[in-house]
């Protein structure tokens, strides 16, 4: 039977087991809250109302629908960065304009695959393109900034507004950031022998997948990334659901809610030498909501921590004299503090 | 006389990679493939990034086989290196 689906899979080129598997994701989606309602109504028989049962039906309704919905949204992205590799990345950039450029990039930061370890090596070959610092610098901070798996707990925790204005203020900030590094020709804040280095171009891999192997990458990008994460996720719903029904402690809030000017400015500060990937970073995001703080300074914070850290600040120095480290630290989180502040007065 | 060709050469794997934990991983699981299919070869880890770039490559890890760019930005199976050795 199995050799069966498996072959009949093959011969679909690789559509069979997906489109066999998306019915029931939808079934399941739309009905996740009379599953929870069952289960805590009929099943355990606990009093609806009580703290408790809320809380408990609030985990159990949304453990797993953030994890369909990451399924789902991995897998789907996994096949679509299939289609980007860096070296198409850096050809579609070469001798693109200032602004454009900044644009095309930060849209690309988000769909190349990237890993933050891969920075330098990428840095070096766009500076060897010719690409412009700016235009580097954009794809360089949309890269881990705007994540996809930060956009789906935002969106599951929070709702999809929050979700978007995330995606949007992230774009926003990679473009203007890049833009200003640019205008400001801080091309001779890159170390010396960075301008020396020649690249191999013969040394290319010629990419050719077929279709079922785009397939297979999604399958392993939602078997790599959930099977890192999945705890993250369920001790950030467990926190999102201890608060569910509660009127926040009014703790953190005093310090970094909405009334202090200061609040966004001293997220980004504690958060700017921490590291974290997106996923780690969401319980937080969940506790200090719970404990009171505004979202804006909650987004701010998680968004200074994914996109600087002190790590990447070490890794960076062996290519950029510190003027340039200072002005891409500075221009980021002057951008973070912006998107913070419209969040908190204008939201 | 040069001596290089009096012997048998070895296979010259490469594993490309500033220290990153995937670079660590594929280094270890060339080991693994190498010995479990008896290969003679030399497993040289590149971490000067001035050699990486070279190559050509800006994603890492990467594995070159003989001067030649074979895998790059990812880690592959055991038994995918395997494969890529024999060839």
């Amino acid at each position: 039977m199995k050799e069966k689906i498996i072959a009949l899979n093959r011969h679909m080129n690789g559509w069979f087991i997906p489109s066999l598997l998306l019915p029931i994701w939808i079934v399941l989606y739309w009905n996740l809250q009379p599953i929870a309602d069952f289960v805590i109504d009929d099943i355990v028989k606990m009093t609806a109302g009580t703290h408790l049962a809320e809380t408990i039906r609030f985990f159990i309704f949304e453990v797993p629908k953030v994890m369909l919905l990451l399924v789902l949204i991995i897998f789907g992205v996994g096949i679509l960065r299939s289609y980007f590799t860096t070296e198409k990345t850096r050809a579609m950039l070469e001798g693109k304009s200032l602004f454009t450029g900044n644009i095309l990039s930060s849209l690309l930061g988000i769909l190349t695959p990237f890993c933050s370890c891969s920075a330098i090596p990428l840095f070096l070959g766009f500076v060897e393109a010719g690409i412009p610092i700016g235009v580097t610098f954009s794809f360089l901070i949309a890269a881990p900034m705007i994540n996809e798996v930060a956009l789906v707990l935002l969106a599951g925790l929070f709702g999809w507004k929050v979700a978007v204005i995330y995606v949007v203020t992230g774009l926003t900030i990679a473009i203007l950031s890049g833009w200003i590094i640019g205008k400001f020709k801080m091309e001779k804040y890159v170390a010396d022998w960075v301008y020396s280095v020649k690249t191999n171009h013969e040394n290319e891999i010629e990419d050719k997948i077929t279709f079922q192997e785009r397939i297979q990458k999604g399958y392993e990008s939602v078997n790599e990334i959930v099977g890192k994460i999945w705890v993250y996720i369920i001790i950030g719903i467990a926190i999102g659901a201890g608060a569910h029904g509660y009127v926040p402690e009014d703790f953190l809030g005093s310090l970094l809610g909405n009334d202090n000017w200061y609040g966004v400015p001293l997220a980004i500060l504690i958060g700017i030498p921490m590291y974290s990937n997106a996923a780690g970073i969401i319980p937080i995001v969940s506790v200090l909501i719970e404990k009171g703080v505004s979202l804006g300074t909650a987004l701010a914070f998680m968004m200074s921590v994914i996109a600087l850290s002190l790590p990447e600040i070490i890794i960076l120095k062996k290519v950029l004299k510190w003027q340039l480290i200072t002005a891409f630290v500075g221009i980021v989180a002057t951008g973070i503090i912006i998107v913070g502040f419209i969040f908190n007065y204008v939201m | 006389m040069d001596l290089k060709n009096l012997k048998p050469a070895n296979m010259e794997i490469k594993v490309l990679g500033t220290g990153c934990a995937k670079c660590k991983t594929l280094e270890k699981q060339v080991n693994v493939a190498v010995e479990e299919l008896n290969l003679k070869a030399d497993v040289i880890k590149v971490e000067d990034i001035v050699e990486i770039m070279n190559f050509g490559v800006m994603t890492t890890p990467a594995l070159v086989v003989d001067g030649k760019v074979v895998v790059k930005g990812k880690v592959p199976s055991v038994a995918d290196i395997k494969e890529l050795l024999t060839k």
